[in-house]
């Protein structure tokens, strides 16, 4: 301890480099300048939103479930099949890319076609590929289910692949020794490895995929978003709100349960 | 261990009879369930349709290429604006995650029994309606446009955000606040100084994570009016411009794989 000026405790800053702490700095305020210098707001449009706000606020006390149940109905259980379908077709076609797609398991060639077909799968959103299956086989649930089946392929293939590649080589080659075949070899070495945690992504797909459902039909796919769309265009807020509140009671009861189940599994 | 007796010697079965029993009912019950929906989605379609697809794909496929290169000029406008709604809608959902995540973390939380479960209840609903349904609700109320698909975002990203953030909080080491307490530190300080140190690497990599998958959501918005090059995409799908809609898609695919580069390299360098 020298004389002269006291010695601060300063903490280290979350970036050790100081020209590319301040490099990031100045890099986000001029960001923000242009962003905010090319965004065209028409305020007067906004001031007038807080009043309609009001209005759509005001349709949730109480909701109107009744002028149009009918329609709700046959939207949410639309969604509620579209969900169902799609997740299982899409889990059964995930099965064997998901398998191709893993490096312990499949051949180079194999591999690379199969982790290609995720890749694409993966990268559109869902209601992209919606909007192309309405146009190549007409309106209805059965684009929606298309393209929710296509999306759960990229997310459980690739979740598939990667939890197999992960697993424990000393079972598999413990199976391997006592002269199974290969589907034996799947059967009681990969699968009891990968079996609690693929229960529980599918069951989180299920989620994913009513959420989804419950958008394609706003290009046309089919289930509650055609509705929904219907309602907010002709301005009726308290069926429109009526509409959220089922999809949100529907989202939590997946959510809880899943959630359970996810539990109980592992 | 399920055995099964067989002429004195004992084989080995995976599973007792009862739960075969139970595992095999299971699968007939989800078997029927399916069988069940699919019949009725299958009423709601038109066969013919579905089997003219291919046909269908073919032409439409045939009428993409080549992508009319030309059009480029006009999309670099709303490609920055699909990028500004994704990062300036990041950013809104950060500035507010933080407060409700500190709410709804066990061991932040001012109080378990009152505010707790109003944060919890702000990250469900925020988490539970789609961005494009968010997109929906705004552009009716304060008219088409990018400051709807900014808020948009904003408010999907608030759950996740929050919901991740606070369980980062709820893992933390505790050692390391109690040393913080026992120089005496006030609870603001102990916040600054034995919390937020511990989540930094988790709430950035939380954030960068969240603006990866908002590139990819943004893109959609503009189908509702939003703002974006989802705008782009509907009006030359309804005018038919097909060489446009394949410029387009390829554009979406580019700026998707360049985000999800960006993302991985920074998560990389932070943890």
């Amino acid at each position: 301890m020298s004389q002269g000026a006291i010695r601060r405790w300063k903490r280290p800053p979350f970036i050790q480099n100081p020209t590319l702490r301040w490099g990031l700095w100045v890099g986000a305020a001029i960001y923000l300048a242009f962003a905010f210098g090319t965004m065209e707001v028409n305020w007067d449009r906004v001031a007038e939103g807080v009043t309609r706000g009001q209005r759509f606020l005001a349709a949730f006390f109480p909701p109107d479930f009744v002028s149009r149940w009918d329609s709700i109905q046959d939207g949410i259980l639309e969604s509620l099949w579209m969900t169902i379908t799609s997740t299982v077709i899409g889990i059964i076609l995930s099965v064997p890319v998901g398998l191709g797609a893993a490096r312990n398991l499949a051949y180079r060639p194999v591999y690379l076609f199969c982790r290609g077909i995720l890749a694409v799968s993966r990268t559109f959103p869902e209601i992209i590929l919606a909007i192309f299956f309405v146009k190549l086989f007409g309106f209805g649930p059965f684009a929606g289910f298309l393209a929710l089946s296509v999306g759960t392929i990229g997310f459980y293939g690739k979740l598939l692949a990667e939890d197999i590649e992960d697993m424990d080589p000393v079972q598999a080659e413990a199976i391997k020794s006592v002269g199974a075949g290969w589907l034996q070899w799947l059967n009681y070495s990969v699968q009891p490895q990968v079996m609690p945690r693929m229960i529980g992504l599918g069951i989180y797909r299920l989620d994913i995929n009513f959420r989804e459902s419950a958008v394609v039909g706003i290009v046309g796919g089919g289930g509650i978003g055609a509705t929904l769309l219907t309602s907010f265009d002709r301005y009726e807020f308290d069926s429109a709100a009526a509409i959220l509140l089922v999809i949100i009671g529907i989202v939590m009861v997946l959510e809880y349960t899943s959630g359970y189940i996810r539990r109980w599994v592992q | 261990m399920p055995v099964r007796q067989q002429a004195d010697s004992k084989i080995w079965k995976r599973r007792t009879t009862k739960a075969q029993f139970a595992v095999w009912f299971g699968w007939l019950l989800g078997v029927a369930i399916f069988v069940y929906c699919w019949r009725l989605i299958s009423d709601k379609t038109i066969w013919f349709f579905v089997t003219d697809a291919p046909k269908q794909a073919a032409d439409m496929a045939e009428r993409m290429v080549p992508p009319k290169w030309s059009y480029m000029e006009v999309l670099w406008a709303p490609v920055w604006d699909t990028i500004n709604i994704a990062t300036l809608g990041t950013m809104i959902a950060i500035v507010i995650a933080v407060p409700v995540a500190f709410c709804a973390a066990r061991n932040t939380t001012p109080s378990i029994h009152f505010v707790r479960p109003v944060a919890l209840f702000i990250i469900v609903s925020s988490r539970s309606i789609n961005s494009l349904i968010w997109a929906l609700m705004l552009v009716t109320l304060i008219g088409p446009g990018v400051l709807a698909g900014v808020i948009a975002i904003g408010l999907r990203s608030i759950g996740f955000c929050a919901k991740l953030l606070y369980e980062a909080i709820e893992e933390i080491d505790h050692s390391q606040v109690e040393a913080v307490i026992a120089t005496g530190a006030a609870r603001s300080q102990q916040l600054s100084f034995g919390i937020v140190p511990q989540i930094m690497p988790a709430f950035a990599g939380i954030s960068v994570f969240r603006w990866d998958i908002n590139i990819r959501e943004s893109t959609v918005l503009g189908l509702v009016g939003a703002g974006g090059i989802g705008l782009q995409l509907d009006s030359s799908i309804s005018t038919l411009a097909w060489t446009q809609v394949s410029l387009i898609l390829l554009v979406i695919l580019a700026t998707v794989i360049v985000s999800e580069w960006v993302s991985a390299k920074i998560r990389h360098a932070i943890i």
